[in-house]
């Protein structure tokens, strides 16, 4: 690769992240500027919490369901499947709930707000709305930011619980455990730092799925091939950087709890 | 010129009533290395139309997003009503877009509200009463005819109707300057006919400061050569070689201003590049 390509592309990251980071600051920052755009953000909180609430729901009963099974498998092999319930709460609240709800959001959100955004600018929708005297950060950024993050926090509640429920009917309907004990087990293990972390990581993932759905949009250039463009690199971006972070909380958490 | 911000509670348009509507001062702005315009000095009076002509690409539509403060120039200045916009920040220009008007190339309505809402959205963003609101619309859109059209979306209306509801959209909160962006571009000569008549209505009925974007000369000269009638509420021509004192003409060429000055200077110009584009 030629010395100049190289110089150009590094040039565009760091012009790309600093954007990012410009467009993440402003729009927080409108969160304490009037005017406050409140149905907006009701508006938002309806599309993207009620409106994920079916895939969430399907996706955390499966994934504590299919949890259970392979769990069950391989506990049996030590005669310690009495503690499938265990594993799958632990795994649910602390790792699989946060991220599967989040990814499952990011493909379902950050890809919708990329390609609403992004077609707005490219029929000079934003440029209409600064002229008529509007700030998009303000009436369309913040409070996309504000309602994925609030609604992540109950979505991945719903997912961890449901993720539970699933685990459970395999337990006790398919391998013929003991309800009380699948239940007693699963609640017993969990302590106050495992809710932490699972309840903290909903909240980074939002912001990452928001501000990157966002970024993407905003930045849409090139018809709408820009914004089919603009739509499938928010979904990766904030995937990859979801996963990312998810390693780099659970680092911090354990290093706070131990655990 | 003042370079102050502006007090929220003072009448922008006249804070500086000596001022002109819009001023450009060598104004140079680019694009991924490559100039669009360079050193561009005008200046619109209060009440004066200007009508900005060009080949297609000559950064026509980029000086009108200059005039509103939607693109920064890389140099000179630019002035609205007194206020050098160039030094504004984001968050500044907004109380003075409220005095400005911009009709954009492909109307740029919000496909998701209905007329009603995109006629009224500045209004509604200002809080006003929804009766109010309500009135000004129905006001605003039976001034370009549309008045049986509230409750439709963009995506129902044909283009000179969506062309008209931009309008309507521009005008509803009485600015003081408005920037029409080829608001009879793509149209067929019946309906662009009608957009003229608008403008010139505009014009003529509330004196307006205006800029108009077009690459259609038989629009130009039809602005010019036209008034309106309150009485039959229709255009009409006016006298034979007379035109309208308050409107006159911008020439873009090659990034450049080529001409600016009467339709009289225009027609009359030696310039060859002027001569072969009016041919």
């Amino acid at each position: 690769m030629p010395l100049t390509t190289i110089d150009e592309a590094a040039k565009k990251g760091v012009s790309a992240v600093q954007r990012y980071s410009l467009l993440s600051a402003q729009a927080l920052g409108n969160l304490f500027r009037r005017p406050f755009y409140g149905a907006d953000l009701i508006t938002q909180m309806d599309k993207i919490g009620v409106g994920s609430l079916p895939i969430v729901i399907l996706t955390g009963f499966f994934t504590g369901g299919v949890l259970a099974l392979n769990t069950a498998s391989s506990l049996a092999q030590f005669g310690a499947t009495a503690v499938t319930g265990q594993l799958v709460s632990l795994a649910m609240i602390k790792e699989l709930g946060p991220v599967l709800t989040s990814l499952m959001v990011s493909g379902r959100n950050a890809s919708g707000m990329a390609s609403e955004l992004g077609s707005m600018v490219v029929t000079e929708q934003i440029d209409a709305m600064r002229a008529l005297g509007t700030d998009p950060l303000k009436k369309l950024v913040m409070p996309r930011i504000v309602a994925t993050v609030v609604m992540m926090f109950f979505l991945t509640i719903v997912s961890d619980a449901l993720g539970t429920l699933g685990g459970a009917f395999v337990s006790i309907f398919m391998l013929g455990q003991e309800a009380t004990q699948y239940f007693h087990s699963a609640y017993q293990t969990l302590q106050y730092p495992d809710v932490v972390q699972g309840l903290v990581k909903p909240l980074f993932f939002g912001f990452i799925i928001a501000t990157i759905g966002c970024f993407y949009g905003m930045n849409t250039r090139g018809g709408t091939q820009g914004v089919g463009k603009s739509t499938t690199q928010a979904v990766v971006v904030s995937s990859v950087l979801i996963i990312f972070v998810d390693f780099v909380i659970s680092k911090f958490m354990i290093g706070i709890f131990g655990r | 010129m003042a370079t102050s911000e502006i007090a929220p509670d003072v009448s922008l348009v006249q804070a500086y009533p000596d001022a002109p509507a819009l001023r450009f001062d060598n104004v140079s702005v680019g694009f991924e290395g490559k100039d669009v315009l360079e050193n561009i000095s005008f200046e619109v009076k209060r009440g004066e139309t200007r009508i900005l002509l060009g080949p297609a690409g000559v950064g026509k539509s980029v000086l009108l997003k200059l005039a509103n403060g939607l693109i920064k120039p890389d140099s000179g200045r630019i002035y609205v009503f007194g206020f050098e916009i160039t030094s504004m920040r984001e968050e500044d220009l907004y109380p003075l877009r409220d005095c400005i008007g911009m009709v954009f190339q492909e109307s740029a309505l919000f496909d998701s509200l209905t007329v009603r809402d995109n006629v009224g959205y500045r209004l509604a963003e200002d809080h006003l009463p929804e009766d109010e609101i309500d009135r000004r619309v129905a006001q605003a859109l039976c001034f370009v005819e549309l008045d049986h059209t509230m409750d439709k979306y963009p995506s129902e209306l044909s283009g000179g109707m969506r062309r008209r509801v931009a309008i309507a959209r521009a005008i509803v909160s009485r600015p003081s300057l408005i920037l029409y962006d080829s608001p009879t571009g793509g149209l067929d000569p019946i309906t662009s006919t009608t957009i003229i008549e608008l403008v010139i209505k505009q014009r003529d009925v509330y004196k307006t400061s205006s800029i108009i974007v077009t690459h259609r000369l038989q629009d130009a000269f039809m602005i010019v050569s036209h008034r309106f009638d309150c009485n039959t509420n229709k255009m009409e021509p006016l006298p034979p070689n007379q035109t309208d004192p308050q409107t006159s003409f911008l020439i873009l060429h090659q990034g450049r201003l080529a001409f600016d000055g009467s339709t009289h200077d225009l027609i009359h110009s030696d310039d060859p590049f002027l001569k072969e584009y009016l041919s």
